[in-house]
């Protein structure tokens, strides 16, 4: 299609002040070419808004330049119909806000930036979505209360679901409890569980098919056409559905490996699980013989927050601990507990539940270190703890020891000690990321939930401590499988109420999931976009950097190392089209040689002006936002800077690189968001994947006899922005003590 | 609906009231599903509490990096109606079938503003600059923070009729500036009412012996959160407040309020991995400074667990358990607290440069209810049951900190959906 640009400067704040508007309106005729080219005091006046509307149906105008403001400010605005491609020439935060006022380089940055803007306009086409024919019906995996809330919500709004549950009855962990402590005022006394309500609800509803002694034996597919494999105990069946909530919930932690808290060694020492079953079955004794404890005792944290077992808090074992102490009050009023923990978890509303057992006299609440738990005779126990209370050590005897053993994800059951599996049988080719592995093994570690056919492991990736929990604050649903979502105690500890809301979010997601792949339209963070990544095949040299590299394992593979992509598993993130070094990988908005010619329009003055130049890609999410504060705060910085936005630093290609060196750039920076443990990159490994990238650039500079260093990554947190112009600074003497790029000119 | 509608009539399948990290995800989650929202703010921008904050526990990241994505997923966003300065005035009808009676209060400000700041410039009447907590000023016209959304100035309406702000109409090129703009009011049909006000801080000069409002070096872990921000009053330099001094030492006081049946008788539940978080600002600024944090019990759920480990290795870090009965001021500004070691039954004394009061959360609807007959706890949090009118997300419900507010605003994002019913 032809492209007929039209380009609009704004002259507002400052920008008219600042520049040479009418030079500016000359160079955008003589180099861009467009339709047409105005100036406005104000294009995001009501009236200038219309203007441009009006001269895009007269004209025709497919692509239009807005040359004024950041692109975070009157996006609806200029927002002309879904045909017309708007690009924002961020003039005023980026230039005039940021530069010093008519001044010959700002002037040249200001043309820069209009020119890049146009070579992007006339070198991308509008998206169009993917449409397919999708399923609208939920699999919930986990008939506890993670699986029957989300069931159950899922179904209220209007969507088929699958229950499945690889026990023979619904209820989970749950079922087994006979009452819970108290999430309703005045959060005194204990409640019911109301999961048998909760079953009939489930079974009764139309919209739900209940499939229990049945697991997933194979998923595939993508969102709105995951096809999943059932077994029960006969065929496996085949039912296509949109999304998955797994809601497969938590294993008690081992107790055999709780030998030195006394578990195997005397048979009245049980966990808080086998307590609820003793209430449960009406026979709260000792085990040993029968006989009525005279006392309990609980020792909290009994493998939790303990770096030998689980490092994690288990969240919920203080409360379960106090409501056990509350059926041995309610059946033994003579017995004496005792309660010894690390620091008591009783969270919000729940202190009023801990103080109404601190008022009881017959229960004994110290904070404490175990030291000892021994057996003594007569079927009891001592046990001596120290750095209590009351600054001494103590020794207690009970009659039943009860050790508040912590929740493990059902994603992780093989335990720390067990080494995780090889990711993938395939060797890897040449050139494969190191950051790769260390994903992709992780999403291998643990039980066989899901199945998964996807090329990077057959279930969710976890987090830490087998949970596949989000690494994001701000996004507790996200998920590195699109369509899948955790809900419950597999994604972290978490009481009953908790659990139940926490399925009503992973259901919403899961319908989410749905919805936008109906639409052909991505979900978080790119929420919306209608772009995906489309591949030349012809040229493809399986050497699978991209089914590897994508964070969201959308792409599969054939035998021969083929990617096989699942589009509406795609993010958007566009982290595949920087890892192909065939330059296949094209979205229709953002490609390959649209951001070459971005480059090239940048005028690279030859070196004997002593006027270097650097190419930044910065993320458009986080740190782009942090360059337009400099210039909202009026920070200066160094005129020699061209930016571009990227959908993640993790999408820069290489080629460009060399694009940019063979302009004539002396350097180079890549500007992202933190990698490492405590990542912020909103696409999980793109900026660890762009430092990969860019260490082999640097070696591959070292071969041309250019010097490494004219190549920077930089990790910045957006409240950093103040330090932008010293980054800048301190880069451009580092590349003006090397000299101007030797194939400047070339 | 079938009956006809008076013709300002907004409609939408949910009404969000509260434009903060919850009531923003119920917005965004529930318009990415395909629904209609109006979302509420009572305030000039939204972002609430969060804006205020310097960093994230555990992570310690910045705020701005998640609300830049929300504020990106509103943007273009053509299912959600963003409304300011806008309240609540009724509630009628029933779920599926709501009537509400909206007032928007004046901004002076219309939507031709570019935040180019030319107005503030000229402005020459202050005002306490409230996002930080009073302790510097802004213009009467002014941005209500830097991430403000929408980006627009707002003038303080106890301002608007001041003839000095004429100065301020005539410097904006843009005609933005309307100081005859008066309240208006709008209804809105909607089908479900999601209530996500949030939030306000325990009140510590209710604390007496804790000195806050006396002792001007015992400040609120709100006030610590401004004083790290670069966007605060110090431009995020922490000193204190009452000679500016560097701080060689700092003392946490945990339950400050919470936990106690004179003040909050519940737990905050954030506080602990706040003033952690805290001390790690103080930590990065001033290496050598001793930190004391007092506390009854350290409450770092699940996998927050790591970072009080992470603390507890610190060795200027150091962890006393007791409360703080008392805090003096000695005559060199420094601040003496008294609390019972209950490890060692001793009354233990800390001297620091400044001391900063975990104090808890206090859910707005305790003061301010929405105008329906719903039910709350004692404290003033929404009680969350099957039949209620409207659904409340995030700290209205029960304290918690961010991830298990935007997890509830998510949730709440289907129950109002469900409550909704069919779309309109």
């Amino acid at each position: 299609m032809d492209t007929k640009i039209g380009i609009y400067i704004c002259t507002g704040c400052e920008i008219g002040k600042a520049l040479d508007v009418d030079k500016l309106v000359q160079t955008a005729n003589d180099d861009c070419r467009p339709l047409v080219c105005k100036t406005h005091a104000a294009w995001c006046s009501p009236e200038g808004a219309q203007e441009i509307q009006d001269s895009v149906g007269t004209l025709e105008l497919n692509r239009v330049a807005i040359c004024a403001c950041s692109p975070r400010y009157f996006a609806d605005l200029f927002d002309f119909g879904k045909g017309v491609l708007v690009d924002r020439v961020n003039l005023r935060e980026h230039v005039v806000w940021s530069h010093p006022a008519n001044d010959d380089d700002t002037q040249v940055m200001a043309e820069d930036y209009i020119r890049m803007a146009v070579a992007r306009l006339k070198n991308i086409e509008p998206p169009q979505p993917l449409l397919v024919q999708t399923s609208k019906k939920v699999l919930v995996i986990g008939g506890g209360m993670a699986g029957m809330n989300s069931a159950l919500a899922c179904a209220a709004a209007g969507y088929e679901v699958v229950l499945a549950e690889k026990e023979a009855e619904l209820g989970g962990w749950a079922a087994k409890f006979s009452r819970v402590f108290p999430h309703v005022p005045p959060y005194r006394e204990l409640q019911p569980t109301g999961v048998d309500e909760l079953v009939r609800k489930v079974r009764s509803h139309g919209k739900i098919t209940v499939k229990t002694s049945t697991t997933v034996a194979g998923t595939s597919g993508q969102p709105g056409q995951f096809i999943v494999s059932l077994q029960n105990r006969g065929a496996p069946e085949e039912i296509q559905v949109g999304a998955i909530v797994q809601a497969t919930g938590f294993v008690p932690y081992n107790p055999a490996k709780l030998a030195h808290l006394g578990y195997g060694r005397s048979p009245n020492v049980i966990t808080n699980v086998e307590m609820e079953q003793l209430v449960k079955d009406n026979r709260l004794v000792c085990p040993s013989d029968g006989r009525t404890p005279e006392s309990v005792a609980f020792i909290q944290c009994a493998g939790s927050r303990d770096p030998e077992h689980l490092p994690y808090c288990s969240t919920v074992c203080c409360r379960v601990s106090l409501k056990q102490a509350l059926y041995v009050r309610d059946r033994y009023p003579d017995a004496r507990i005792y309660i010894i923990y690390k620091d008591l978890q009783s969270p919000a509303q729940y202190e009023r539940f801990y103080a109404r057992v601190q008022e009881d006299d017959a229960v004994f609440l110290t904070k404490g270190e175990i030291t000892s738990v021994t057996p003594i005779p007569g079927d009891r126990l001592a046990i001596e703890a120290d750095e209590t209370l009351l600054g001494e050590k103590i020794r207690i005897e009970s009659d039943l020891l009860v050790l508040a053993a912590g929740m493990v994800p059902t994603t992780k059951v093989d335990g720390p000690d067990n080494p995780p599996k090889a990711a993938c049988t395939q060797p890897a080719a040449d050139g494969k990321l190191a950051g790769e592995k260390k994903a992709a093994e992780s999403a291998e570690i643990g039980a066989k939930i899901l199945n998964l056919t996807y090329r990077q492991g057959t279930d969710l990736p976890t987090l830490k401590y087998g949970f596949p929990d989000s690494h994001f604050i701000c996004f507790p649903y996200e998920t590195r499988r699109t369509g899948i979502y955790a809900a419950g105690c597999v994604r972290a500890p978490m009481d009953l109420a908790a659990t139940s809301n926490d399925a009503c979010g992973a259901a919403l997601k899961a319908i989410q999931a749905i919805e936008c792949a109906a639409v052909g339209k991505a979900v978080h963070p790119r929420a919306g976009d209608e772009s995906y990544p489309d591949f030349f095949m012809q040229r493809c040299t399986q050497c699978k950097r991209c089914t590897e590299e994508c964070p969201f394992g959308a792409l599969d593979e054939d035998e021969k190392g083929t990617p096989l992509p699942n589009l509406q598993r795609c993010r958007r993130c566009g982290i595949c089209l920087g890892s192909c070094p065939e330059r296949i990988i094209t979205f229709k908005d953002f490609n390959m040689i649209a951001t070459s010619q971005v480059i090239k329009s940048i005028h690279v003055p030859d070196e004997f002006e002593e006027k270097p130049r650097i190419l930044v890609f910065m993320c458009e999410n986080d740190a782009y936002l942090a360059l337009d504060m400099v210039g909202v705060k009026r920070l200066q910085y160094n005129a020699m800077i061209r930016a571009i936005p990227v959908r993640c630093i993790g999408a820069v290609n290489v080629v460009w690189i060399g694009d940019a060196l063979a302009s004539g750039f002396d350097g180079i920076m890549l500007i992202g968001c933190i990698s490492g443990e405590d990542y912020q990159c909103h696409f999980v490994r793109g900026s660890e994947l762009a430092h990969t990238r860019m260490e082999n650039v640097q070696e591959k500079l070292k071969q041309l006899v250019l010097e490494p260093e004219r190549v920077k990554i930089l990790e910045l947190p957006i409240n950093d922005f103040h330090r932008i112009p010293e980054i800048f600074d301190d880069f451009l003497a580092i590349i003006k003590s090397m000299g101007p790029n030797p194939y400047k000119g070339m | 609906m079938e009956r006809a509608r008076a013709e300002n009539t907004l409609t939408a399948d949910l009404l969000v009231v509260g434009g903060g990290m919850a009531g923003m995800t119920a917005a965004i989650e529930a318009s990415e599903v395909g629904r209609k929202v109006i979302l509420l703010e009572k305030g000039p921008s939204l972002g609430g509490a969060v804006t205020r904050m310097h960093q994230y526990f555990p992570k310690l990241c910045p705020p701005l990096c998640g609300l830049e994505i929300n504020y990106k997923r509103l943007r273009t966003n053509k299912n959600v109606r963003v409304m300011t300065l806008t309240e609540v005035q009724s509630i009628s009808g029933s779920p599926g079938n709501y009537l509400v009676q909206l007032k928007i209060n004046p901004r002076f400000v219309n939507e031709r503003c570019t935040a180019c700041g030319a107005c503030a410039k000229v402005c020459g009447i202050e005002r306490d600059n409230e996002h930080n907590w009073g302790m510097d000023k802004t213009t009467a016209i002014y941005l209500p923070h830097q991430m403000a959304y929408p980006m627009r100035y707002v003038v303080d309406p106890r301002h608007a009729a001041d003839s000095r702000m004429k100065v301020c109409v005539e410097a904006c090129e843009y005609g933005a500036i309307e100081l005859n703009q008066r309240p208006r009011t709008v209804a809105a049909e909607v089908g479900s009412i999601i209530w996500a006000t949030g939030w306000v801080p325990y009140d510590a000069a209710k604390i007496v012996n804790l000195g806050f409002g006396r002792i001007p070096n015992v400040i609120t872990n709100v006030m610590m959160e401004r004083l790290a921000a670069e966007d605060g009053p110090t431009g995020g330099k922490i000193m204190r407040p009452s000679d500016k001094a560097e701080i060689r030492s700092i003392a946490f006081v945990q339950c400050a309020g919470s936990r106690d049946d004179n003040h909050l008788p519940y737990c905050s539940a954030v506080c602990c991995l706040a003033s952690m978080k805290q001390a790690a600002y103080v930590r990065e600024q001033y290496p050598d400074a001793e930190i004391s944090v007092f506390y009854i019990d350290v409450r770092s759920p699940g996998r927050l667990e790591d970072f009080y480990v992470k603390m507890q290795q610190d060795e200027k870090i150091h962890f006393l358990r007791g409360k703080v009965a008392q805090i003096t001021e000695e005559y060199n500004g420094d601040v003496t607290l008294e609390a019972e070691d209950t490890l060692t039954g001793t009354i233990q004394k800390v001297t620091a440069s400044m001391a900063v009061l975990a104090t808890g959360m206090v859910p707005a609807t305790a003061t301010d209810k929405p105008p329906i007959n719903i039910e709350t706890d004692e404290y003033g949090f929404l009680l969350q049951k099957n039949d209620v009118p409207i659904i409340g997300a995030g700290t209205v419900v029960r304290p918690r900190e961010i991830s298990a507010t935007v997890q509830d605003g998510t949730g709440a994002a289907l129950k109002g959906i469900i409550a909704a019913g069919t779309s309109r």
